[in-house]
């Protein structure tokens, strides 16, 4: 097993390097000048020729990629120019180990930047991840023991509703009717765990009741699917056969069977939403990672986007090695000998 | 219509109706069945899918309550009518006093518990001990049903288990409570040639060991020569021939046993012999055909007078061999056929010897 895990763990960095440089390469690729959106509006040629070379985007690609996968070792200097180090030391910004890159737009390292809006989206993932596995896990089993009924009829109808909408008009309409006419809940806005639980949590559930709608539609729909799967499957005859209380069928047999593949799902839906939820945040307005990701696409800042996919794409595929792992453990079936 | 004449009758099923409603209409899947059984006596019940069979022994055990299913006539276990119960007390003599057995071993355990946790639950459930006891428990009845090392085994999962050991471990699960009747759902049709035999043996040990009885369901009439008492060939949901195994292997006198009979290969036979399948396929439940339900695929419904075959279903009636053999048809002189027409097809050295 461990074997297995540090394999995983070798191959997931092995992507993650593969993919910093397909970013970069796809980036280069298209018709973007990242160096007249960092000199500024007003920019004689000679300017932005100075500014694309401060920024190193005057080098081959594989060369940038090299200094980012050094920069990441050991930190590296913006610009890269001793002459300029000498001369005026505070020109130069130092961006130490692990180096994401300097982002020109915010004027700050990239890694300052991801570690300031990550607990924003890390805690919004994590309510809203609370919320929706609760909510669809337990409507879709009752709508799975009601199947035909009007409750489950009700059930599916409704989280298709809120499947249906879009999420921004699902969140305008949170936050118009529950926080301002109705001032049920104060005005959404992040507050660190640490300074206040409360009101951290308050800030943000219209923010992680909104993600937490989206996702529950399809955790509904498929929890009733695997518990309805579940309950025609040969062994629970065998344990109505046996004589085993319905109840005990249900949380025993039905459940353990029922709930296995939504373990994968839940993972991965997890990791992706730690990488930010663009439209989520953008009505809230809150500054978390997907927030960063629209600036910084609509800047074409090269160093954010280079740090969010390796932020990203970390949490996939980390959530992926930890669902294999966890299937193991939950399925004798794929235990790795 | 009983054959047990014994005292002391275990199981007696009486006009059992099992109908399911659907959009189409209702589906008759066991209509109007009547047997009895004695304690320690096998009752072997044949006929091809789609007759009934699993459907009218998951009746007994009341696997049907909780669906659409509307089942009625009389389950009566040692007096008492089944099908009267409710569901709690229903619960409660299942896996204790009946209990059943499954044709997929594979598939009739769960895949994420150990064997040991599954039999062990049959015991939990009937009896207030304790796990270990449960345990100890299952380990004794693994050993007994002839699994190796079954301290070791007992927390293997099903999946590292052979076929064969599976139902091994399926039928001590359904032993753990010495239930007084087994109901064996073609135990032995997902297993090899040669396990079959082994698991057959195994359910006569066990049976003359508990005293059970067991019905038997399969299409294979091998297994029911081996282990049966009693046969009860069911066709479209009804009773087309019942009686002592030996009577019916010997002297069948229903078109659709001969048919059964033609198609089971003979080891010892000549190898010139050939299968003879019954023409056709079992009729919908749904809409079954008017008169006797096996009269478009019979062979001999022009030996009967007029169109009685196609108008009228036949009533259960005494066979010509006399004694507790019934049987469901209007051939005048099936007796006659079969030894003139059928025998010899089927099997040409025996019509010597046959008077």
């Amino acid at each position: 097993m461990f074997a297995y895990i540090v394999r995983r763990t070798i191959s997931g960095l092995v992507l993650l390097v593969v993919m910093t440089l397909v970013t970069m390469m796809l980036f280069f690729s298209g018709p973007l000048h990242p160096e007249r959106h960092a000199c500024g509006k007003i920019c004689s040629p000679a300017q932005i020729a100075v500014t694309k070379k401060a920024f190193g985007y005057d080098k081959p690609v594989l060369v940038q990629w090299g200094q980012f996968m050094q920069g990441i070792v050991k930190g590296r200097n913006f610009p890269e120019d001793k002459k300029l180090e000498k001369d005026h030391p505070e020109l130069v910004v130092h961006c130490t180990a692990p180096c994401l890159g300097y982002s020109k737009y915010f004027t700050q390292n990239v890694t300052t930047l991801i570690k300031t809006s990550f607990p924003i989206s890390l805690s919004l993932a994590i309510v809203a991840f609370i919320l929706w596995i609760t909510g669809g896990v337990l409507f879709g089993v009752i709508a799975a023991l009601r199947k035909g009924t009007i409750i489950d009829r009700g059930i599916v109808g409704i989280s298709l509703i809120f499947y249906a909408f879009p999420t921004f008009f699902i969140g305008l309409f949170l936050y118009k009717f529950v926080s301002i006419k109705w001032q049920l809940v104060p005005t959404p806005e992040y507050i660190p765990f640490s300074q206040n639980p409360w009101s951290w949590l308050t800030g943000l559930i219209l923010p992680a009741l909104t993600l937490a709608l989206f996702f529950m539609a399809g955790y509904v729909r498929m929890t009733r699917a695997f518990v309805l799967e579940s309950m025609s499957e040969d062994y629970i005859r065998t344990a109505k056969a046996k004589g085993l209380p319905a109840r005990r069928i249900l949380t025993k047999h039905t459940m353990r069977a029922a709930f296995t593949p939504l373990v994968t799902m839940a993972g991965l839906d997890l990791a992706g939403l730690l990488g930010g939820a663009i439209i989520t945040e953008t009505v809230f307005n809150f500054n978390g990672l997907g927030g960063l990701a629209v600036a910084a696409a609509t800047n074409n800042d090269l160093p954010i986007l280079v740090g969010l996919v390796i932020v990203l794409a970390s949490f996939v595929i980390l959530a992926n090695i930890i669902v294999d792992v966890l299937y193991a453990v939950i399925d004798p079936r794929v235990r790795v000998g | 219509m009983t054959t047990t004449t014994n005292a002391d009758v275990l199981l007696s099923v009486r006009d059992l109706k099992v109908h399911f409603p659907t959009m189409d209409g209702i589906v008759k899947a066991t209509d109007g069945l009547s047997f009895d059984l004695a304690k320690g006596t096998t009752l072997g019940i044949v006929g091809e899918s789609g007759s009934g069979k699993s459907v009218s022994s998951s009746a007994i055990l009341g696997l049907h309550r909780g669906t659409n299913a509307i089942v009625s006539g009389e389950i009566l276990l040692d007096g008492e009518d089944l099908l009267q119960l409710n569901d709690e007390q229903m619960r409660r003599r299942r896996g204790q006093d009946v209990a059943m057995i499954f044709q997929d071993p594979l598939s009739a355990m769960h895949p994420y518990y150990t064997v040991g946790n599954q039999i062990g639950e049959a015991y939990l459930v009937h009896n207030d001990v304790s796990k270990k006891a449960a345990r100890t428990r299952s380990i004794e009845m693994l050993d007994r049903v002839g699994i190796p090392q079954p301290d070791r085994r007992v927390d293997d999962y099903p999946h590292q288990f052979s076929g064969g050991m599976r139902q091994r471990a399926m039928i001590a699960m359904a032993l753990m409570n010495d239930p007084g009747l087994l109901i064996a759902d073609e135990p032995t049709t997902a297993l090899d040639v040669t396990v079959q035999a082994q698991i057959l043996d195994l359910l006569q040990d066990l049976q003359r060991e508990f005293n059970s009885a067991i019905i038997i369901i399969t299409h294979d009439l091998g297994v029911v020569a081996e282990m049966a008492d009693d046969v009860l060939v069911m066709y479209a949901g009804r009773a087309v021939e019942y009686g002592p195994c030996k009577e019916i292997l010997t002297h069948p006198e229903m078109p659709y046993t001969w048919g059964l009979l033609s198609s089971v290969p003979d080891v010892q036979g000549d190898t010139d012999a050939r299968l003879i399948p019954i023409p056709g396929s079992p009729p919908s439940l749904l809409s079954p055909p008017k008169g006797c339900a096996f009269h478009p695929r019979c062979v001999h419904r022009d030996k009967v007078p007029g169109d009685l075959c196609f108008t009228e279903l036949p009533d259960l009636t005494p066979a010509r061999s006399g004694g507790s053999h019934v049987k469901r048809c209007h051939l005048p002189n099936p007796d006659e056929v079969y030894r003139v027409e059928v025998l010899p097809e089927i099997a040409p050295d025996l019509v010597e010897e046959t008077p």
